[in-house]
């Protein structure tokens, strides 16, 4: 079953003072998350990241399309149930504590007492809030709130969660816990679908990812499917300047020269020919080494040929 | 379709409580009525008090009081009452918050001063009102002339009217009329010339129609006892020509000492009275000046 | 229907205004009253217990209406500036439900503080005359009234907030209610004129705006005068339309609008 199914998603924002004129900040995003997956939607700021997840929690209304979540309308009370939303960096009602904030919102789901308590520690201990339960939130860092933020997401243990830019104002302790609790959420089932621009995270963590660009979808896929694509060698040989033309013509970069050293990245297919050429040239190989498939590349490249106003290779948009 | 199905049910709620709330403010209205008309009181009675309360906007709050005092005053005359009690407190306010407010001196000492039903027949009021202009805005001569006006016209006080009109017209900037009328009250004290003279002015200096109205009316009156005083001259000259008294004015026509039967200036004929004197037709409106010793000339 | 996410943002509403310390108008008040009790008493006889019952009616009504106003403007807005709404709407909570808890949470924090502004006041007329009177208790329903008319304040103040500016919502709810404490004027304005187009308009804007002098007794109750229980009623049931037009206004506006 899909956890959350979007179709055609477009928004469009009035922007402007005197003149109002639209401004699409969505467009057309069709997308299906599976249930279980982690799902890594990424993008540069103002891609339309927040815009998705938010018309995913109805907070705002979609100008065309439809988003459903475990087969409902988006916005039901009854889908809120089922989940979790960490917004963009999350700000709290500054003169609750931490534990009068997760009471309150406890308070929805209609936990008993006991219950509640329950989550509320479990919360406050996952998130390692515990010895700050009674701090008022004014006095929260950027990093703690947006602890307080996942654990009022999780509260209720939902079965999808959506987290905005979970990493976020966290140093790297706090970005490894959060890490693995969603490691964890995906070991107990749990679908999430969380935005980030850092891409580590994604590749360290998503089954699938959407990128996005402009509003538009520029790429999706399992990522080895996305990251296939790049396999390859990146050579570094010295050789006289006569070869540079074949070279190059052999590369599927342009080729970088220093030091009467040539860079070249080469694909795998043409492995052969690049062995060949180097023996029959008498062309010095000084290092060979595989390149490490990166997300980060393929993600400037896309947004690159995006912004160019090219088409993105029909081998991934397929997908 | 469920939107607009939304939209027409919030928007029929909205209509029908908005309408059952005007329903419910017609029933207050009804229910307050009385009570607001018997305890019809100046919560604030102090003008000094409201200057301190209205932090620098007295101008506006006077304002505010001076239109109060008009509504107050033109609410009054349309219910046909006779109590005018708040509008001397109401006119006080406004010149405490204003003192150069001069339309509220003027107007306010006319609406005060006037007899029941045009006013509240409290010309001594009216004369303080006036005094207390006077005293804030001494250069305004024609203040001299609203309370020569008042003590002339209203207190029948000739020696104080004259006095006042005497010390107008040292003023520089004074029309000679002023003088003129000094001169004439001290004479003659209260005639018929004096008094219409006086109320041309009051009608010739504002555009309001409801003071014109009163002006008008006025004249309309002493016009009215000119008529009857030169119908009374032909009556006796027909005694002098016939012998005897005419029973009707009629006799008068045909004995051609009139050319027709005279009416009043609202068009109603005059008639003459068993006494000899020129009476108003019952159904006219003019009223008759009361006459004053020394009035007829 | 399931009240209970209702009584949970009225109760964090009200929790709000207290840790922000909005009951704090009351020491304000108290000296006030205090300082005016002990200063009236040295004056003339006869009046001074009118211009206490004028003076702290009068405060009463004006400490609320400062309150309804400064946190009525910012009830909805607040959240959405500062994104607390976010986490908030993305609970199984209806916005319906969310703005009706807010509208009951700042009456709540209004109730409160009228009562202890009110206990303060009934202190200081004893102090005053050592003993209360039989028309003393019309100054319970002019109390009465001040709630109803702070309810309504309320009400305004949230159905603007719904789409403006905290500032210009104050704006528009203060001219609405100097435009409906003079409602009579306006209507009295439209009697006298001879136009039949403006009579008409002002008999309409006299329906349309709030009718604030509906419920300004302080004055007469000062007087030791009555009040007819049919007002009270009456009273009553205009609050209750005239606020669900504008609570019914606020959810439909609200419901459809985006978060930014």
């Amino acid at each position: 079953m899909t956890a959350i199914q979007i179709s055609g998603l477009t928004k469009d924002y009035q922007i402007g003072f005197w003149r109002k004129r639209p401004w699409r900040a969505l467009d057309g995003l069709s997308l299906e998350v599976e249930r279980g997956e982690v799902f890594g939607f990424l993008g540069h700021n103002g891609a339309g990241k927040t815009t998705t997840l938010k018309l995913l929690t109805g907070l705002i209304f979609p100008t065309a399309g439809t988003a459903k979540v475990l087969g409902k309308p988006v916005g039901q009370p009854e889908t809120f149930r089922h989940l979790g939303y960490l917004p963009e960096n999350p700000y709290f009602y500054d003169y609750l504590t931490a534990q009068e904030l997760l009471d309150y919102f406890a308070h929805f789901f209609q936990m008993d007492a006991g219950l509640r308590v329950r989550r509320r520690e479990e919360m406050l201990k996952l998130v390692g809030l515990d010895s700050f339960r009674d701090m008022p939130l004014r006095k929260f860092s950027k990093g703690m709130l947006q602890r307080i933020g996942i654990a009022q997401a999780v509260l209720h243990d939902p079965e999808i969660v959506l987290l905005d830019e979970p990493m976020s104002g966290l140093d790297p302790m706090g970005r490894r816990e959060v890490r693995d609790l969603i490691v964890q959420m995906k070991a107990e089932g749990k679908t999430v679908f969380f935005s980030t621009h850092i891409l580590s995270d994604v590749e360290a963590l998503c089954d699938r990812v959407a990128i996005l660009n402009r509003g538009k979808l520029v790429g999706v896929g399992r990522l080895s499917e996305l990251l296939r694509q790049r396999s390859g060698v990146e050579a570094v040989v010295e050789c006289a300047s006569s070869c540079s033309a074949e070279l190059q013509h052999l590369a599927s970069k342009p080729v970088t020269v220093s030091g009467g050293q040539y860079r070249l990245e080469i694909q795998e297919e043409n492995m052969p020919r690049f062995l060949a050429f180097c023996q029959t040239e008498g062309v010095r190989l000084v290092s060979l080494n595989p390149i490490r498939a990166s997300l980060e590349d393929y993600f400037t490249e896309l947004s690159q040929s995006a912004s160019d106003g090219e088409h993105v290779s029909s081998g991934v948009s397929a997908l | 379709m469920s939107r607009k199905v939304r939209a027409a049910t919030v928007l029929a709620f909205v209509l029908a409580a908005w309408a059952a709330s005007a329903a419910v403010q017609m029933r207050i209205d009804a229910e307050i009525a009385p009570y607001r008309n018997t305890s019809e009181t100046l919560w604030i009675p102090s003008g000094k008090v409201l200057k301190r309360l209205s932090f620098g906007h007295e101008g506006l709050v006077a304002d505010i009081y001076w239109t109060r005092a008009v509504q107050y005053y033109g609410g009054r005359r349309r219910d046909h009452k006779t109590d005018f009690s708040l509008l001397g407190p109401l006119l006080e306010i406004t010149t405490d918050l204003d003192p150069h407010l001069m339309i509220a001196y003027k107007f306010g000492a006319l609406f005060l001063s006037e007899a029941p039903p045009e006013g509240a027949d409290q010309p001594e009021a009216a004369v303080r009102l006036i005094k207390k202009g006077i005293q804030a805005n001494p250069d305004d001569w024609r203040m001299w002339h609203d309370l020569g006006f008042i003590y002339y016209w209203n207190l029948k006080d000739y020696s104080a009217a004259a006095a006042a009109y005497l010390e107008g017209s040292k003023n520089p900037k004074v029309h000679p009329w002023m003088k003129v009328m000094a001169a004439t009250i001290s004479q003659k004290g209260g005639n018929r010339e004096t008094s219409r003279f006086l109320w041309t002015e009051v009608y010739q200096s504002t555009t309001d129609p409801s003071i014109r109205e009163n002006a008008l009316q006025h004249l309309n009156g002493l016009k009215a006892l000119d008529d009857m005083e030169e119908i009374e001259k032909r009556v006796a000259a027909f005694h002098d020509q016939t012998g005897r008294w005419p029973q009707t004015l009629r006799e008068l026509v045909t004995h051609g000492l009139l050319r027709g039967i005279p009416s009043d200036p609202e068009g109603f004929p005059y008639e003459l009275g068993p006494d000899r004197k020129i009476k108003l037709h019952p159904k006219s409106k003019v009223e008759l000046e009361e006459e004053n010793e020394g009035t007829r000339s | 229907m399931n009240s209970s996410p209702v009584l949970a943002v009225t109760l964090n509403t009200f929790r709000e205004a207290v840790r922000d310390r909005i009951l704090y108008n009351l020491v304000a008040f108290a000296v006030i009253l205090i300082a005016s009790a002990v200063l009236f008493g040295q004056i003339s006889i006869g009046i001074e217990k009118i211009i206490l019952i004028n003076l702290g009616l009068s405060s009463i009504s004006v400490f609320g209406l400062l309150i309804a106003i400064f946190l009525g403007i910012n009830l909805v807005f607040k959240e959405i500036d500062k994104r607390s709404l976010y986490a908030l709407l993305s609970k199984p909570v209806r916005r319906w439900q969310f703005l009706l808890g807010k509208f009951l949470g700042l009456n709540v924090t209004l109730l409160v503080n009228t009562i202890f502004m009110t206990a303060g006041f009934w202190a200081a007329l004893y102090y005053l005359n050592r003993k209360f009177e039989r028309q003393d208790q019309f100054i319970w329903v002019a109390i009465y009234f001040i709630l109803l008319e702070l309810s309504l304040v309320t009400a305004i103040c949230l159905f603007f907030s719904c789409f403006s500016t905290p500032v210009l919502s104050a704006v528009f709810t203060f001219l609405l209610y100097i435009i409906g404490s003079f409602s009579a004027d306006i209507r009295g304005f439209g009697e006298l004129t001879h136009s039949a187009p403006l009579k008409a308009l002002s008999t309409f804007v006299y329906y349309l705006v709030p009718n604030f002098s509906d419920f300004s007794v302080a004055a007469p109750v000062a007087h030791g005068k009555a009040v007819p229980g049919t007002l009270v009623l009456l009273n009553t049931i205009y609050t209750l339309c005239y606020a669900s037009v504008l609570l019914v206004a606020s959810m439909a506006v609200f419901s459809r609008k985006d978060l930014k």
